[in-house]
């Protein structure tokens, strides 16, 4: 099966490395990832609080040039937007073209002006779900050259992935993420904020209140054992990892956390070189960990 | 007296059963000890414990011993007589004995739950025990009474209630009285409009029914009647009914109504009480067109014949089958019946004890039941929810519990204002559009299909706001209050402090014991609830029985009730009676009292002391008689009778001297 | 000591059409079934950072409390993280009330001024309508500088660090077709005045 890549914006700033990563585990599992041609920004959450049926038009004019790009399997062209947000706004605004005749009229003459055309055959899919359900753990457990064993994983899947839609996971209580790390080797611990929210925005616009959530998110992996934070989504990850010393400042008893994506993850396990998953890009690195449990892995062999 | 001297073949031979109820009793009580002391005892032959000994195997080991060891006494100490002294007084009848051999020892609830020291409670048992190896030794043989029941019933007050029960009673073979005090049946359903939460209209399904009453043979309809006199007992009642004057011969009438046409009164100008006083009726009168029986009444308070006695009297003319008597008198009719169903219902709570509501001051407050009658399409108004002055309300604020869940009016709560509110504030909203606001205190809506009623009513844009009102005034701060009515409340969900300026207030009262209740109660001697309703002879598993056997309550009467819970307990009591008819006899407990006719001095201080009125006076012989079906066992007048001579079986003196000695030996 | 404030509503002061323009703009009829349980503001992470609960919000809309409900901290706080819309027990999309609350309040004009959460939005709205996408850098850079200005030298660190790690490219993105994509958007907007 082939897919189509959405990057969304995120992931040529601050997000470089996910889509690092994200592109290097793809090729090393042989799957061609085609970068959509002049994609737009999905209309996201600033986007939708002005305006709600141009963020609509945003996202409806990706799904078009979906439609126009991608070669279809089953029925659908399958488009991997590995940003949270991007994933919940293009999925959100298919559900509404999809349930209101009216919007899907006004958003159809407005494209149509440009002459594109969205006729509802793309599947949104998360780069998640691709990997568990569609390439399979099975496959993946293939590839990994050096297991994570000894590493403690707090996974951690956000909002927006599985709630409101929950199209591939349980919203309460998802597992696909500590199922994937399981077949890297590694332990995920049990932790309950799985799906608590990291405050998306509100760490740059009100940074007490985001930085303060962050901060029990935190806490919470580091009092339960986890060595790393792994997300699904560049805004979660930035959250966790780029204010830890802001945090710090305040809730002293926090010790350095390493929060990587979880195709970085994936991209060590198969013994990928660090740079091309964009491992240099992390704020709070990851080396003395790995060299420690490489050590440990050569004592217990040994 | 000496035991053996009953008991010449051998003398008593006992048996003494102690039970481990699991952990209940063992858990504290040291039972083996208890059995290993009851088997020092005197006449004791066999003496056991057991797990459960009212279990099957528990039984059977009992059946075994009286027939293996011939034993014609048995104790068994475990739990409540209450719970289990039939069971075991029927394992005495299988094994051949008389079931009155048997004595049961509570050393549950009196002993092992409410005891804290083992030792003690150990003790305690062994005590009860040896008391009760003491008084089994002189109980005597008894036979139960059989008394022939008659098969008809008394069904007292026609709303749905009543209704229901005759009918069941009358489709199942037998003959039912059906009284009813106002001129008609149908009770207040017939009042409303529509029955929530499926807005049937409450005249559609009620009204076959009403006419199935009248058209019955099984059923004799008496309207206009009150039962006056009750005497008698479970299967063999006599009530007294006096049928009040109606001034028109019922079999006569045949509702043409031609005789309200012909009244001297052109206009209908008298207030009608079926309307609650926002019709008008004329002195000769039907309640409303579906009244049943459809038989016309004249009212002599407001009939100018029978106020002063000069009358062109239009009304004897225009009745063609001269159904019309101003000489007719009251009749009392007398009656036999097996059982009696009360179904007497409710009232509603008087809106001007709260004179915050504003309630007989502001023409504009209304009570629920009015409101019933506006939103009715044959009430005063046909249909039309309109002010008393014409207008057509834009604002009604609903006010729920009104005089419900309140200590200074009624502690409970009414259970049917929050459904009847939203049935209202949907039929006012769809008659008139009208914005309505609901002030409730909790939104209680657990019947079935009621939750999603509510829901219904939250999406028709009905307003919700949680707060008790504080008062509803006319007195206007803004321009907008000025001529309307302002309904003080705190929005809690919000958290302010709201004043909303309507043009129509709905009071929801709540539901209350009809006035008379408590003559009623006391008529047909059952007891009331602290609150006033009848109450019942077990919440949960005896809801629709008195503690007078043979009496039975349905409806509103016992509790407040909304229509299908009224129908099904009505549907339940009629079942209640018609098991006890249906079986032709009631068995009596032989532990009544009983006079020894040679030491009654006629001193009568026994009879005004029963409170069963069990006990007369036979004049000729100058003795008290008590009517052993009546006696319900209380041993009020064996502890009062001066010389001695009332006596009651099981417990006699010396069963009761013998226990108590036993206890005092022992301790 | 605070000022000593009325705390009584008159109904003049209310909006009665408020609640059914806000659910036209959330299209979430359900909100008038709410029965005011609580899990809304329970479920969520930023309530007790709020003015007013989600819950307290909904209630207030359905009574026309506009301009309480429009000036409140709640409605910019929402995160939309979701959790409320999941848990509802009445399925209302509380979220999406919460924009169309947000979209309202910045129409109406109503928030307080340079609070950065409208700042932003407006921010991001007017990139991407003329760019077709968001440079993050940029949005970020003028964030700071038009609402908390002082807090500059203190994320100067990390803007440093981001930058050595090229997470912060200063290069605008941009879409190649940005005419054609502002065409659609004022198609939209057009269509919108006139319904």
């Amino acid at each position: 099966m082939s897919y189509l890549y959405f990057p969304g914006c995120s992931l040529k700033g601050t997000g470089r490395a996910y889509e690092e990563s994200l592109l290097a585990v793809f090729r090393a599992l042989g799957i061609p990832l085609t970068e959509l041609a002049d994609w737009n920004c999905c209309g996201a959450t600033a986007y939708m609080s002005i305006d709600e049926h141009q963020a609509f038009a945003l996202a409806a004019r990706n799904l078009a040039l979906a439609e126009s790009q991608g070669s279809p399997a089953d029925g659908a062209v399958q488009l991997i937007a590995p940003c949270s947000a991007c994933y919940l706004v293009l999925l959100k605004a298919q559900q509404c073209l999809a349930a209101d005749i009216a919007l899907c009229q006004e958003i159809t003459i407005a494209l149509k002006e440009e002459g594109h055309c969205y006729r509802g055959r793309v599947r949104i899919r998360h780069p998640l779900d691709v990997l568990v359900h569609d390439v399979g753990l099975s496959e993946i457990a293939r590839h990994v050259r050096q297991p994570l064993r000894g590493l403690k994983i707090a996974c951690y899947y956000g909002c927006q992935i599985v709630r409101p839609f929950a199209l591939f996971d349980r919203p309460h209580d998802p597992s696909t993420m500590d199922d994937l790390v399981r077949i890297l080797g590694a332990e995920p611990v049990s932790w309950p904020l799985k799906t608590h929210c990291c405050g998306g925005s509100l760490t740059g616009t009100i940074p007490e209140v985001g930085w303060r959530l962050n901060y029990l998110l935190l806490r919470e992996a580091q009092r339960r054992g986890a060595h790393l934070i792994v997300t699904v989504c560049p805004l979660c990850q930035f959250n966790l990892e780029a204010y830890q010393d802001q945090i710090r400042q305040r809730y002293p008893d926090l010790a350095p956390m390493p929060v990587l994506y979880f195709t970085q993850l994936i991209g060590m396990a198969m013994g990928l070189p660090p740079r091309e998953l964009g491992l240099q890009r992390l704020l709070i690195p990851v080396d003395g960990l790995m060299a420690a449990l490489s050590k440990e892995g050569a004592h217990a062999r040994a | 007296m000496r035991a053996h001297e009953i008991y010449p073949n051998g003398g008593p031979r006992i048996g003494v059963y102690v039970c481990h109820c699991g952990l209940n009793i063992a858990g504290k009580v040291d039972v083996h000890e208890v059995v290993e002391f009851a088997k020092t005892l005197p006449f004791v032959v066999v003496a056991r414990e057991y797990k459960f000994m009212c279990s099957d195997p528990g039984q059977e080991m009992i059946r075994e011993d009286i027939r293996e060891h011939r034993l014609n006494r048995v104790i068994v100490a475990s739990c409540s007589p209450l719970l289990h002294e039939a069971t075991f007084r029927r394992v005495l009848e299988q094994a051949g004995q008389n079931p009155f051999f048997f004595q049961m020892v509570n050393i549950r609830e009196h002993v092992s739950w409410v005891t804290e020291d083992p030792r003690e409670a150990t003790e305690k048992a062994k005590a009860l025990v040896a008391a009760a190896v003491r008084r089994v030794i002189f109980h005597e043989p008894l036979q139960r009474r059989r008394v022939p029941v008659k098969d008809h019933v008394l069904v007292v007050g026609g709303g749905i209630a009543g209704i229901h029960a005759a009918l069941t009673l009358a489709d199942a073979g037998k003959h039912v009285y059906l009284v009813e005090r106002e001129p008609t049946i149908g009770g207040h359903m017939a009042m409303f409009d529509k029955t929530f939460p499926t807005l049937d209209c409450a005249a559609c399904i009620l009204t076959p029914k009403m006419s199935a009453v009248a058209a019955h043979p099984n059923i004799t309809l008496w309207t206009y009647s009150e039962v006056i006199q009750v005497e008698g007992f479970v299967g063999n009642f006599r009530v007294r009914v006096r049928r009040k004057p109606r001034y028109v011969i019922e079999e006569l009438c045949v509702g043409c109504l031609q005789c309200i046409d012909a009244c001297v009164y052109k206009d209908a100008r008298f207030p009608d009480e079926f309307n609650l006083g926002l019709g008008k009726r004329k002195p000769i009168y039907i309640p409303f067109p579906q009244a049943t029986p459809r038989v016309v009444l004249i009212d002599p308070e407001t009939c100018i014949w029978f106020k002063t006695g000069k009358c062109k009297r239009t009304c004897l003319e225009a009745c063609e089958r001269k159904a019309i008597d101003f000489e007719q008198q009251e009749r009392i009719e007398e009656i036999e019946v097996g059982a009696i169903i009360l179904a007497t219902g409710f009232k509603t709570f008087d809106a001007r004890r709260i004179p915050e509501y504003g309630y007989g001051k502001y023409p504009n407050v209304y009570t629920a039941l009015e409101v019933e009658r506006l939103v009715n399409a044959a009430g005063p108004t046909g249909g039309e929810v309109r002010l008393r002055d014409g207008r057509v309300p834009k604002r009604v604020g609903i006010i729920h519990c009104v005089g419900s869940r309140d200590e200074r009016f009624n502690r409970y709560c009414s259970r049917v204002c929050c459904m009847y509110s939203l049935k209202l504030a949907h039929l006012i909203k769809e008659r008139t559009g009208a914005e309505v606001y609901n002030f409730y205190i909790d939104m209680r809506t657990p019947g079935k299909g009621y939750e999603e009623f509510y829901d219904r009513l939250l999406q028709e844009g009905v307003h919700f706001i949680r707060g008790r009102v504080a008062e509803v005034t006319d007195w206007a701060i803004t321009p907008e209050e000025e001529g309307k009515l302002i309904i003080r409340v705190e929005d809690t969900l919000i958290g302010v402090v709201r004043r909303i300026p309507v043009d129509m207030v709905v009071l929801a009262v709540g539901l209350e014991p009809q006035p008379d209740a408590e003559e009623v109660r006391r008529m047909f001697n059952i007891s009331c609830s602290k609150e006033g309703f009848f109450l019942e002879r077990h919440p949960k598993l005896a809801p629709v029985s008195t503690f007078t056997d043979g009496i039975f309550l349905a409806g509103a009467c016992q509790g407040p009730k909304d229509i299908p819970d009224s129908v099904a307990q009505a549907g339940a009591a009629a079942a209640e009676a018609l098991a006890l008819i249906d079986k032709g006899y009631v068995e009596l407990e032989p532990n009544t009292a009983y006079i020894v006719e040679e030491l009654c001095s006629g001193c009568k201080t026994c009879i005004s002391l029963c409170p069963y009125n069990a006990i007369s006076f036979d004049e000729v012989r100058a003795i008290a008689v008590i009517n052993e079906a009546l006696c319900k066992g209380c041993g009020t007048c064996v502890a009062a009778c001066p010389s001695g001579a009332a006596r009651q079986h099981l417990f006699e003196d010396a069963q009761i001297f013998q226990e108590i000695e036993g206890v005092l030996a022992y301790v | 000591m605070a000022a000593i404030e009325r705390r009584i509503r008159y109904e003049s002061e209310l909006d009665p059409s408020f609640a059914r323009e806000i659910i036209a703009f959330s299209g979430s009829p359900s909100l008038m079934a709410c029965i005011q349980c609580g899990t809304c503001s329970s479920a969520c992470p930023l309530s007790l950072y709020m003015d007013y609960t989600p819950r307290r919000i909904i209630a207030m809309v359905r009574e026309g409390f506009k301009q309480e409900v429009l000036s409140s901290r709640t409605i910019w706080l929402c995160a939309s993280c979701y959790a409320c819309t999941v848990e509802c027990p009445k399925q209302i999309r509380i979220t999406d009330v919460m924009y169309a609350l947000k979209r309202y309040a910045i129409r109406e004009g109503v928030h307080p001024p340079r609070f950065p959460i409208p700042v932003l939005a407006r921010l991001f709205y007017n990139t991407v309508r003329r760019r077709g996408r968001l440079t993050e850098s940029w949005t970020v850079l003028r964030l700071y500088l038009q609402t908390m200005p002082l807090r500059i030298p203190g994320m100067s660190s990390l803007g440093w660090k981001l930058l050595r790690r090229g997470r912060f490219p200063l290069r605008p993105e941009g879409i190649r077709d940005r005419q054609g994509l502002q065409r659609v958007l004022r198609v939209v907007e057009r269509q919108e005045v006139t319904a």
